[in-house]
């Protein structure tokens, strides 16, 4: 009867197979989420990041007066009469000469020639002469946007085969480009205007920028910002450190963890009905999107202020109150600069999630399509009254759009979005390991 | 509105002149020797402010909604109001300053009163949300009959009348996609939790539990770019249409697939800190019996914990159904009752982003059902939080 | 079972050693809790650990079972065996090993399952019924044997954390005598009972000695008088002196256990 330890029996060998199997689904399960997390970020990554280049053809563009200041008086205002369709053929001179400058022969028609430059490039054209009437003329150089197909084919998105099948190229256009880009004119540069420009139309997807969207995200951080930090606070201040226990504070209580469960998209209902239709604020602008975004956020700053306030110990609420502080100043004076570490950090993590918030937006027409960039005030719509639109919801306009150039936009946008996020993440943590304080 | 911003703005300036002067007579009242005053001029002066601008600043609030409530613009008599208050208040307060008077007290009582009214904007948000979808809802149920609502299986909102506008086909589709992501998270997040608490060194803990909450950290636009363009094709073209099942990119699968990887982290983080709480003495207890860790975990701590899983996946589940741009962009927008998991299918959220967002017409039901839909959405979430809140609390209660 | 009742308590000669124990270090991270702990316990008697808290009686007494392996900090060096099997041999699996050798501990700690259920714990794990028939039959004989049946046996199927703290704790040796252990280790197994709850515990020590070997820590040094055929004092991670019970507090050979035995240290 009496086994030895020394060796193992049949049922514990089998019984440590079953602990083996059980550790390697909890490893396994490890494995997943983090090949989750690498498909993710590379998928995102390898989608995106040629956003941050742009093709520019360079092209000496005449500048003829016949052509551009038709009256011939370099007056501005006459010479605005001229639209950006008027610039068209100077361009398309100006790269059928290039053409022949470099001795290219090609089926191509001009007007295919022509094609190759971004519908963006005649405005670009058009307000660097209104700036400058003396320009009227003379040949100016210029560094002019690729259209989007041409882009796409030194991103790798646009090949010979895929050319043949679309109206917008040709193979014969994407050899023209091959050549301009063996000879210098064409080249890829580091795209600094995906920052500042505003959006686009669906024709010109090289010409679309996060400009509008990064400043509407901004405004609408900063009415979180302002709204919610003290709100959050004062409201976290009376429920910690002076709320009677009774029914009406657990009714709050309960009421703040229920609220930060609450789908996102409820408080975009919320702010449609109260903000849009019963206040009549604007539509579309950074303060409904500020306020709502306040409003869902604020239950993360509260739950993290209590626990900032309730992680300062009692004795030294004691000490100030045993110097003949009120209650009010040992929280003022003493409590809350204590907690103040662990209050920015939670207001930091509460701002990120607001930063990503996309469904709420939708709702109060932040969709819309805008190319204004947004004044921060203007008598006639207020403070943040102007229409705007946001860094997540620009990314879901792009992906609205059919053409595959809008999907890399998209993808640089949240790129852009998330180095966004990992510069506010990486604060707080800084922040906490800095003052983190252990009592 | 604008009406009123001038007064505010002279009530403002007010109070910054009020706090100045109440300063000085304070000091003047003391004779230049403070430690006779029972308050600090400080205190003096803080109550004068606070005196001038909280009433007015009330008013202002209280005017603007009962202007909005008439559909009037207030006009110059509520702008006398306003300015009326901030005299008053600066007045009053200003003589009251005396040697004796507890101007800390007065002070203290108005920020008191502020920090009352801010935790009271939980409350009024959440009677905003019950309002403002209650009320539109009623309109909707007034011309819309409410059995077609909740009883119909066909959802086809047409503009130009006679929509049918059954919720079945969306909640079904709501729910199958909550389904299969809750199908994929939680025996994922649960292992990783089991792993990370049971198994792993502090080291790898580490290392690989902030590397799980990134992906609690990225925004659910991100999840939706990515079931669009990476995990909808994918599993088209390996698995949809080699099986014959639909050509479709945008599925519930793919929609499920994507919801479950962002609900990893919220059930392992959950899971986590719930077998935490487990006491250690019922390991030892089974381990001393000669259990293996993995027995002692399947028939000991899982068990004890079970109340509290149950409540994460409550909030998991929750989580899944409220979510917004992954099915956006990843589920379709087709109502459908199929149980085929790579057909396109639609959920509330989806109905609710698309009646309410485009040109909208407040008066038809086939913008105002967005607001049953979205009181439904409410209300399935509010019950799933508040009792799995209750189960997680009972629970913790229980090893404290 | 009939012809181990007539154990003696002074029958004890070497060739009845259960437990030896040679040079035992064990450092958790840089402290240094027990050193060169050197003791052979006896078969089928009571041995008593006392000595102040912090002595590293717990820490010894989980060095028999290898608990201390569940802790990442902890390191175990030196000689243990039982039955002259090394059981920190690589070959050795702890699991196995903690069949033979049962612990009881300090807090009763049944599991949130029915009573019934966290007495078959061990033997189901364990393989040790063949059927619901011998599954019942062992359990019937550990409650029987951890005089719990009588109160236990109308309410097998309520949950063990229902009942009072002595009866857990009985509840708690009922399991771990129900994988047939050969050692029975106990950590303070009465500091969280009252004195009654406490009485029946020894009175059921007592019996189990016709059994097992069983290894008990305590603090209370009429307990280990009242239960204990052999008595280890340790102090400040020394063993510094085993013996007769009787002997060590009748007439102790080293100044430490004097004082501690009269109350002047501890
Ligand atoms: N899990 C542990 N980790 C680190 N040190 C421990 C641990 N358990 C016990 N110790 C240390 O080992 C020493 C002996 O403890 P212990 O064996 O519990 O003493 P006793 O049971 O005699 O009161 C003490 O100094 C204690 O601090
Ligand atoms: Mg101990």
């Amino acid at each position: 009867m009496k086994s030895s330890l020394l060796v193992s029996d049949a049922r514990t060998t089998k019984r440590n197979k079953a602990e083996a199997r059980f550790k390697a689904f909890g490893l396994g399960a490890i494995a997943v989420a983090m090949l989750a997390l690498v498909i993710l970020l590379t998928s995102v990554i390898g989608n995106g990041a040629s956003s941050f280049q742009q093709t520019y053809i360079t092209l000496p563009v005449e500048l003829s007066a016949d052509r551009v200041d038709k009256k011939g008086n370099r007056d501005p205002v006459e010479m605005a009469k001229t639209t950006t369709i008027g610039y068209a053929p100077v361009l398309r001179d100006a790269i059928v000469a290039e053409v022949a400058r470099l001795g290219l022969t090609t089926e191509l028609s001009d007007k295919d020639l022509a094609e190759m430059i971004s519908k963006e490039a005649a405005a670009t054209v058009r307000d660097r002469v209104l700036g400058n009437p003396d320009l009227v003329g003379q040949t100016v150089t210029f560094d002019l946007l690729a259209s989007g197909r041409i882009d796409g084919f030194f991103k790798g998105r646009v090949t010979m085969e895929s050319a043949a099948l679309d109206g917008n190229t040709s193979p014969d256009a994407l050899m023209i480009a091959q050549a301009f880009a063996d000879a210098g004119v064409m080249d890829t540069k580091f795209n600094w205007s995906f920052f500042t420009n505003p959006d686009a139309s669906v024709q010109r997807p090289e010409a679309a920028g996060l400009g509008v969207a990064i400043l509407g995200s901004l405004y609408m951080m900063l009415v979180v910002l302002f709204l919610a930090l003290p709100i959050g606070v004062a409201s976290s201040i009376y429920l910690e450190e002076f709320a009677p226990k009774n029914r009406i504070t657990d009714v709050i209580e309960v009421n703040i963890s229920n609220l930060a469960a609450v789908p996102s998209i409820v408080y975009g209902i919320l702010g449609l009905a109260i903000f849009i239709n019963f206040m009549e604020f604007n539509q579309s602008s950074p303060l409904v999107g500020g306020l709502v975004l306040t409003l869902m956020t604020l239950p993360t700053i509260i739950i993290s202020t209590r626990a900032a306030l309730k992680s300062v110990p009692p004795s030294i609420r004691d000490a100030a109150l045993g110097v003949g502080a009120s209650k009010m100043q040992s929280v003022f004076h003493h409590v809350l600069p204590l907690a103040a570490p662990g209050i920015l950090t939670g207001t930091i993590i509460g701002l990120a999630q607001a930063l990503g918030e996309t469904a709420p937006l939708l709702l109060i027409g932040m969709v819309a399509f805008v190319r204004e960039y947004p004044a921060a005030y203007t008598p006639e719509a207020g403070l943040f009254g102007e229409a705007s639109t946001a860094l997540p919801v620009q990314v879901f306009n792009w992906t609205q759009r059919s053409d595959p150039a809008f999907v890399e936009r998209a993808s640089g946008a949240i790129i852009t979005l998330l180095v966004f996020l990992l510069i506010m993440n990486a604060v707080a943590i800084y922040l906490r390991r800095r003052f983190e304080r252990r009592w | 509105m604008q009406s009123l911003t001038t007064p505010l703005l002279f009530v403002i300036a007010l109070a910054v002149v009020g706090y100045f002067v109440a300063k000085a007579r304070a000091l003047q009242v003391a004779g230049g020797d403070i430690r006779t005053l029972v308050s600090l001029p400080r205190q003096h002066a803080l109550n004068t402010a606070l005196a001038t601008l909280v009433p007015a600043c009330a008013a202002v609030l209280l005017i603007a909604l009962f202007s909005r409530i008439t559909g009037t613009t207030p006009g110059w008599f509520f702008a006398l109001v306003v300015l009326g208050l901030g005299i008053t208040g600066f007045v009053l307060s200003l003589i009251g300053i005396k040697i004796e008077a507890r101007a800390r007290n007065y002070a203290e009582r108005w920020i008191m009163g502020l920090l009352i009214f801010s935790s009271s904007i939980a409350i009024m948000t959440t009677v905003g949300i019950v309002f403002s979808m209650l009320f539109e809802t009623f309109n909707f149920f007034g011309q819309y009959d409410w059995r077609d609502f909740f009883f119909s299986t066909t959802w086809s909102p047409n503009f130009r009348g006679n929509s049918e506008l059954g919720i079945l086909p969306l909640l079904w589709g709501t729910l199958y996609v909550s389904f299969i992501a809750l199908l994929f998270a939680v025996p994922i997040g649960l292992f990783a939790a089991i792993y990370l608490s049971e198994y792993a060194s502090p080291r790898f803990r580490s290392i690989a539990k902030p590397a799980i909450e990134i992906l609690a950290g990225i925004p659910t636009i991100v999840y939706g770019l990515f079931a669009l363009i990476t995990v909808g094709p994918l599993l088209r073209d390996y698995f949809a249409e080699p099986m014959g099942l639909g050509q479709s990119a945008s599925s519930v699968m793919t929609a499920g697939l994507v919801m479950g990887v962002m609900l990893i982290p919220f059930v392992s983080s959950l899971s986590d800190d719930i077998i935490n709480a487990v006491p250690q003495a019922m390991r030892d207890g089974s381990l001393g019996l000669g259990a293996t860790p993995s027995e002692t975990i399947r028939q000991v701590v899982i068990p004890a914990a079970l109340p509290g899983i149950v409540g994460a996946i409550l909030l998991a589940a929750s989580r899944a159904i409220g979510e917004t741009m992954i099915v956006v962009l990843g589920a379709g927008a087709a109502a459908r009752l199929s149980l085929n998991p790579f057909e396109a299918m639609t959920t509330v959220t989806v109905k609710i982003v698309s009646q309410l967002t485009g040109d909208t017409d407040f008066a038809s039901p086939e913008t105002l059902v967005a607001f049953a839909l979205g009181l439904t959405l409410f209300v399935i979430t509010l019950a799933l939080n508040v009792f799995a809140l209750y189960i997680v609390r009972k629970y913790r209660e229980q090893y404290e | 079972m009939e012809d181990m009742t007539h154990v003696d308590r002074t029958m004890t000669t070497q060739q009845n050693i259960k437990i030896s124990a040679k040079d035992v270090q064990v450092y958790y991270g840089n402290n240094h809790a027990i050193k060169d702990v050197n003791v052979e316990i006896e078969d089928k008697t009571v041995t008593a650990f006392i000595g102040p808290s912090g002595c590293g009686k717990s820490t010894f007494l989980r060095c028999i079972n290898r608990m201390n392996d569940t802790i990442d900090v902890a390191r175990v060096t030196g000689d243990i065996r039982i039955d002259g099997e090394d059981i920190y041999d690589p070959k050795v699996d702890p699991v196995q090993l903690r069949a033979k050798v049962g612990m009881v501990f300090q807090k009763p700690n049944p599991f949130p399952k029915s009573i019934y259920d966290n007495v078959a714990y061990g033997p189901k794990i364990h393989g040790l019924a063949r059927n619901k028939t011998d599954l019942d039959e062992i359990v019937e004989k550990s409650l029987r044997k951890a005089a719990l049946w009588n109160e236990a046996k109308d309410r097998l199927d309520s949950p063990g954390t229902g009942l009072s703290g002595g009866q857990q704790q009985r509840l708690c040796i009922a399991r771990a005598i129900a994988t047939a252990p050969e050692v029975l280790l106990m950590d303070e197994p009465c500091s969280a009972l009252d004195p009654i709850a406490t009485a029946q515990v020894e009175e059921l020590i007592d019996e189990l000695r016709q059994s097992f070997s069983v290894v008990i820590v305590t603090h209370s040094m009429q307990q280990a008088a009242r239960v204990s055929q052999k008595t280890a004092f340790f102090h400040l991670g020394n063993l510094v002196e085993y013996d007769d019970t009787d002997k060590i507090f009748t007439n102790p050979q080293d100044p430490r256990t004097e004082s501690y035995i009269s109350g002047r240290i501890g």
